[in-house]
């Protein structure tokens, strides 16, 4: 019996991890943007419904509710019925259309209304391959989403998780919505702590494969690996400064776990900070003047900050006596991360300024946070019915998306900067 | 467990696995050949015990010119990895209790006895908290370990301490009792 079940696990490790988010809208009074979007004239013939992609990444941000629909095909060149859209309860409505092309490829359009001011706010065409069809409509959520926010859409971003099944582990580089997962990597052995580099070209993690935490900075597109921490000891928990060049690192090449900085490219490592207690998960403030780490020092693991120098340090979290795996927003604002309330772990959000933090899930084992590049949405661990799992959530803790594999566990989810575009 | 599945593996596909070549110490890095006649010592091991009863006729495939291989190294090292070799922990602890003194003092002594060995603690905690600080918290049990065996003359380029932090639970389940069997650190040789 325990054999057969191990040949199915063995069989299924390869199959991507498949995964859906679905969308649990919690919480009362919230004002979303009632947003109308049609279907796309001529996507019926493709495998990809645009219309409905487009429409769960705007609900997965929170701040856009879908509307009912107005019977009849439009497309991006018709006049839309302003009227009988308002009635619908939209103020705003995405029409488009695709066609595919002579060369095989299809034609992607859309335009965008304000219903309220019979205002065409203007589209885009994009001419792609079947297989970024998806990615076409993530650019369109991203352009409604800034028009309609002022802030920048993440929907065209990537994200990095890993998965666990059976004895197999792989590093998967997936769209924001969990779609159109790829492997990175794969091993017998744990992969942990995968961290965008800034620019998104590579991921740094650690690597069990040498049957201890080793460092390594991946190159996407090639899949060429380098060493950047091959230490005695351990090498683990790495984080990229904002200008790609050094990453913090946590070594115990001298004894205890210690944070050092290391030249992207590799070399000597410039030890940070000089405590006998475990000082790790370093993370840099977007300016990259500080960096943000957890420390055992005052007798229980709490996060502290210091200048990306060195130097002096200061705590930030008092409440509690279990708080990790620090992680700020990009505008540098606020911290987010885990903390033990009660025996349960849950992802904190604090604002840095006043020292003010709530715990934003009800959940109780909460890993790994990590802001999307807008600073709208975290993405964490979490497990559900025995089972890890992803989730992304509003800063105030209202909008959940669950992100659940086909088999296996999900864990260790790093958000990827924007794309360049 | 595992062995288990290596032994039914081997019955299963009764490739000359009754040989008494020994699967799960095939890794080893000595390369000093081992007189067929040596390899009986050490095969206490259930494994190999299992592997033995597993598949009948072995003697007869033996003697069908199959000659068996062992490359893991001679003497004692054999015993060594066989014995206890695991120090387990209270909860958010990594003082070494009496108990495992003495587990830690023969490894000591034969470390010191076999200057080209090498060893790795591997740390070790349970399931509870983030995976990076528990990282750390296995850090610092191997590096007790490692301390205490260097303190009995153990040189330190004989011994490296890492961790796995809360990777590789010895056993699964988050009841008291399966927790305390995965606050540990491994003496390894390899």
């Amino acid at each position: 019996m325990r054999l057969c079940a191990l040949c199915l696990l063995a069989g299924l490790w390869s199959v991507p991890a498949a995964a859906q988010l679905r969308i649990e809208v919690s919480g009362v009074g919230l004002t979303q943007l009632p947003i109308a979007i049609a279907p796309f004239r001529g996507q019926d013939t493709v495998l990809e419904k645009i219309s409905r992609i487009v429409q769960s990444d705007l609900e997965r941000s929170g701040q856009f509710r879908g509307t009912d629909l107005v019977a009849g095909s439009l497309d991006e060149l018709s006049r839309p019925e302003l009227t009988a859209w308002r009635q619908k309860g939209a103020d705003s409505l995405v029409v488009g259309s695709v066609t595919a092309l002579a060369d095989g490829r299809f034609d992607v359009r859309f335009r965008l209304w304000d219903l309220t001011r019979g205002q065409d706010l203007g589209g885009q065409s994009y001419a792609v391959t079947q297989a970024d069809l998806r990615q076409a409509a993530h650019r369109i959520a991203d352009f409604v989403y800034e028009k309609l926010t002022g802030d920048k859409g993440i929907f065209s971003t990537r994200i990095a998780y890993v998965t666990k099944v059976g004895q197999r582990y792989n590093l998967w580089i997936a769209d924001a919505d969990g779609e159109n997962a790829r492997s990175a990597l794969a091993s017998p052995e744990p992969i942990i702590s995968p961290a965008w580099s800034p620019m998104g070209g590579q991921l740094a993690y650690v690597s069990f494969e040498s049957r201890k935490p080793v460092v390594y900075v991946h190159e996407i597109a090639t899949g060429k690996r380098r060493l950047l921490a091959n230490f005695r000891g351990s090498n683990s928990a790495p984080a990229w400064s904002p200008d790609g060049r050094t990453l913090a690192v946590t070594l115990s090449r001298d004894g205890g776990s210690q944070l050092y900085l290391i030249d992207a490219q590799g070399g000597e490592p410039r030890r940070l900070s000089q405590s006998s207690s475990i000082d790790t998960e370093p993370v840099f403030s977007p300016d990259g003047n500080t960096i943000y780490f957890v420390s055992d020092r005052g007798g229980s693991p709490q996060i502290y900050r210091m200048a990306a120098t060195g130097g002096s340090v200061q705590r930030l979290t008092f409440t509690g006596s279990y708080n990790i795996s620090p992680t700020v927003s990009p505008d540098g604002k606020s911290l987010a991360y885990i903390s033990r309330v009660n025996g349960a772990f849950r992802l904190h959000v604090m604002d840095i300024a006043s020292g003010n933090a709530v715990a934003i899930t009800d959940t109780s084992s909460d890993e790994s946070p990590s802001f999307a590049p807008n600073g709208r949405l975290i993405i964490y661990a979490t497990s559900a019915q025995g089972r890890e799992s992803l989730t992304t959530t509003t800063l105030d803790g209202r909008v959940k998306t669950r992100l659940a594999g086909a088999s296996g566990e999900i864990r260790e989810p790093d958000w990827g900067p924007l794309q360049n575009q | 467990m595992k062995r288990l599945v290596l032994t039914l593996t081997c019955a299963l596909m009764l490739a000359g696995c009754g040989s008494s070549v020994k699967l799960d110490e095939v890794a080893v890095e000595d390369k000093a050949g081992t007189p067929v006649g040596a390899l009986g010592a050490g095969s206490g091991g259930a494994g190999a015990a299992g592997a033995s009863t597993g598949a009948a006729g072995a003697g007869a495939m033996a003697s069908q010119g199959v000659a068996p291989v062992d490359v893991t190294r001679p003497g004692s090292n054999a015993a060594i990895q066989q014995g206890p070799r695991i120090v387990y922990f209270d909860y958010d602890s990594f003082v070494i209790k009496p108990e495992f003194q003495a587990l830690i003092e023969t490894h000591a002594r034969y470390l010191r006895s076999e200057a080209g060995r090498k060893a790795v603690i591997e740390g070790h905690t349970d399931d509870t908290g983030g995976r990076e600080y528990n990282l750390a918290l296995g850090q610092k049990r191997a590096e007790a370990v490692r301390r205490a065996m260097a303190l009995l003359g153990v040189a330190d380029a004989q011994v490296e301490a890492v961790s796995y932090g809360k990777e590789k639970p010895a056993v699964q389940g988050n009841d008291e009792a399966a927790m305390a069997q995965n606050r540990r650190a491994e003496i390894v040789y390899r």
